[in-house]
């Protein structure tokens, strides 16, 4: 699967220079570019009101773009209704037809389409058994749980076989148990179907299990794009590293610079190593970051390398993991996640240790 | 309504007070339908009680002036003037009510507002006002006298009704419903008429039968905007009143009664129904 730069060609969906504006002042959207490649799984992740749902409703011909193209298999859609587009959508409400039975809904873009009883029929058998969801053809949605309505939303999704698929939040409303039975249900049945997906959601655990890449979104613009494990261990700036996961930041000046490697100085006098990821300067301000499963306690890092003193605060025993609360460099939020080993030393409050960390952990970014 | 038992002696009062209150107010609203029900079987040409009828005497009571309905040919005509007007004007009002209220509930359009309330005007202004401006109107464009006349007079009378009972079917209408509709392939029409229609029809159907009662009962207009070949019912009560001082507006009276109590009934089982399949209430 094609991951990095897609060349313009194999472009799936593609929106260039997109802006958007509801009220002729301010941009929702800014310069949105974006290509995708057909058969991916990419999530829109964002706070709300960062243009993510925007760039969605825009895709799938609700909205208009103010400035800009969309093109979905190099043709422009913009001036294309949304119901010549042939996009499938799941809606966040599951938007159902109240009035339908669920085998009538499912039919419902079969009858658009003019296709016969007995094609319809099997259609939607195979689609509701999809979904395992086969005995359920006779109900009304009113009848069924949220688990199954969305269940059925995304059976009506599929069953006109569309080649592009949009989910706006559609799991939002679900408890936690059955949002992870079908976040693992909807990346299975994405992949069978070799269907592309453009997923928005702002739970980023959602975005991280299920994408093939993430376009983290804020301020309408696109943060950083990458897949999941890069977005959680090479944020490219301080709002995607602060909003995907834990994260433990300090404020300093960059003091020395050579090429992949940069000495912090913290606003509390301690020096520590840091890589470069959006400083270019000597004398720059900067957030540094660092993962709390990648710090270590007392280690043992060679020579020419930096430790900082800490005082433990509070052991927090999570089962699988120990959460230690530390006070470091004047801040007293700064986490330590260790795994439950046999020999791993539980910490307890007032103890001093020194931490440390591999310079390519802790990532200088933006102030 | 269950007194608490801490209510004091002027709370009971009232409370007893309340339900007489209550049930003043419906008998003076329905004692003079209900009083006609009754004299409609009046076997004299009278519109009062006889001692007969009083002392439940059979021969008090016929059913002469439902056959008076039923076979005078004025009475006649003007049954059928009504059920020749009334259907026609309620479909217009409910075509062009229905496709206003759906425009104006849309966020978009501009000056909805004042474009609702001169809409639902009609039913504001004084009948006796809309009705004479009709008059002169309909003269200048040569629609007084005629039936089309009539028709167009009442669809204007009851597109307030089909516009208020739409719209506020509509404020519960789940929008992302009539995306979802476009999205799997359906152009606006087919939206309307799979999608938004059937789920709307509670309010459109009630609107209507509003529309209806109103062209069936309708006086004043038809006496400016009609002629005598548009005669209806009520013109015809109105005739009888005045003029014969006949019982058989009592037996009228009562049909189209009864006409509006199974209307109303319909409406309501219709709504209820409508609920249940959208999940509002348990089934």
């Amino acid at each position: 699967m094609p991951l990095l730069d897609t060349q313009a060609d194999d472009a799936f969906v593609q929106f260039e220079r997109v802006q958007k504006s509801y009220d002729g002042e301010t941009l929702v959207v800014k310069d949105l570019n974006l290509t995708l490649p057909k058969g991916e799984f990419l999530t829109m992740l964002g706070p709300s009101g960062s243009g993510k749902t925007t760039c969605l409703m825009m895709l799938a011909g609700f909205e208009s773009a103010t400035h800009g193209e969309i093109r979905l298999k190099g043709q422009p859609i913009n001036n294309i209704p949304p119901h010549k587009r042939g996009i499938g959508m799941v809606f966040q409400n599951y938007a159902l037809f109240p009035h339908m039975s669920v085998a009538e809904n499912l039919s419902f873009p079969l009858e658009v389409r003019k296709m016969g009883k007995s094609e319809r029929e099997e259609k939607i058998r195979r689609a509701l058994d999809m979904v395992q969801m086969g005995d359920f053809g006779g109900r009304r949605p009113a009848q069924l749980s949220g688990g199954q309505q969305q269940r059925i939303a995304l059976a009506r999704a599929l069953v006109f076989e569309p080649e592009l698929v949009l989910m706006d939040e559609p799991l939002g409303a679900l408890d936690k148990q059955l949002r992870e039975t079908l976040q693992f249900e909807i990346t299975r049945l994405a992949h069978d179907l070799g269907i592309t997906v453009v997923y928005v959601t702002h739970d980023q655990t959602e975005a991280l299990t299920m994408s093939d890449r993430v376009a983290v979104f804020d301020d309408g613009r696109i943060q950083q794009l990458a897949p999941p494990d890069e977005l959680y261990e090479a944020p490219q700036n301080s709002f995607v590293a602060q909003f995907i996961g834990e994260n433990n930041t300090l404020d300093g000046t960059v003091s020395q610079l050579s090429g992949d490697k940069c000495i912090v100085q913290l606003d509390s006098g301690e020096e520590i190593d840091a890589l470069p990821v959006n400083v270019s300067n000597v004398g720059d301000r900067t957030l540094v970051s660092i993962r709390p499963e990648r710090v270590e306690i007392d280690p043992d890092l060679g020579p020419d390398s930096h430790t900082l003193d800490a005082e433990v605060l509070e052991f927090i025993y999570m089962g699988d993991v120990f959460r230690t609360r530390l006070r470091v460099a004047g801040r007293d939020d700064f986490i330590v996640k260790t795994r439950n080993r046999a020999d791993q030393v539980r910490l307890s409050p007032g103890q001093k240790v020194k931490l440390g960390w591999l310079p390519q952990d802790c990532r200088a970014l933006d102030p | 309504m269950e007194l608490p038992p801490y209510a004091t002696l002027g709370q009971k009062i009232w409370h007893y007070t309340f339900y007489v209150i209550c049930g003043l107010i419906f008998f003076f609203l329905i004692a003079p339908i209900l009083t006609i029900i009754p004299l409609s079987f009046n076997a004299e040409n009278f519109f009062t009680f006889t001692p007969g009828m009083l002392a439940f005497e059979a021969e008090a009571y016929s059913l002469k002036h439902y056959e008076d309905f039923f076979t005078n040919p004025s009475w006649q005509q003007a049954l059928r003037n009504s059920v020749q007007i009334a259907p026609v004007a309620t479909l217009i009002s409910v075509a062009l009510g229905t496709l206003a209220a759906v425009g104006l509930s849309q966020p978009h359009v501009p000056a909805r507002r004042a474009i609702m309330a001169i809409l639902i005007s009609p039913m504001i202004v004084p009948l006796i006002i809309s009705a004479a401006g009709m008059y002169f109107f309909y003269s200048r464009i040569g629609l007084q006298g005629t039936y089309l006349g009539v028709v167009l007079a009442h669809a204007a009378l009851g597109i307030p009704f089909v516009i208020i009972t739409v719209t506020a079917t509509l404020v519960g209408f789940d929008n992302s419903l009539t995306r979802a509709s476009a999205n799997l392939g359906a152009g606006p029409v087919r939206t309307f008429f799979k999608v938004q229609m059937p789920l709307i029809l509670p309010g459109v159907v009630s609107g209507g039968l509003f529309a209806f009662i109103t062209s069936f009962d309708e006086v004043v207009v038809v006496l400016f905007v009609g002629s005598a070949g548009q005669k209806t019912l009520p013109w015809q009560m109105f005739i009888g009143l005045r003029e014969q001082i006949s019982p058989t507006i009592l037996a009228v009276a009562t049909i189209l009664v009864v006409i509006s109590i199974a209307l109303l009934t319909t409406v309501e089982l219709l709504r209820r129904r409508s609920e249940r399949l959208r999940g509002l209430s348990p089934s």
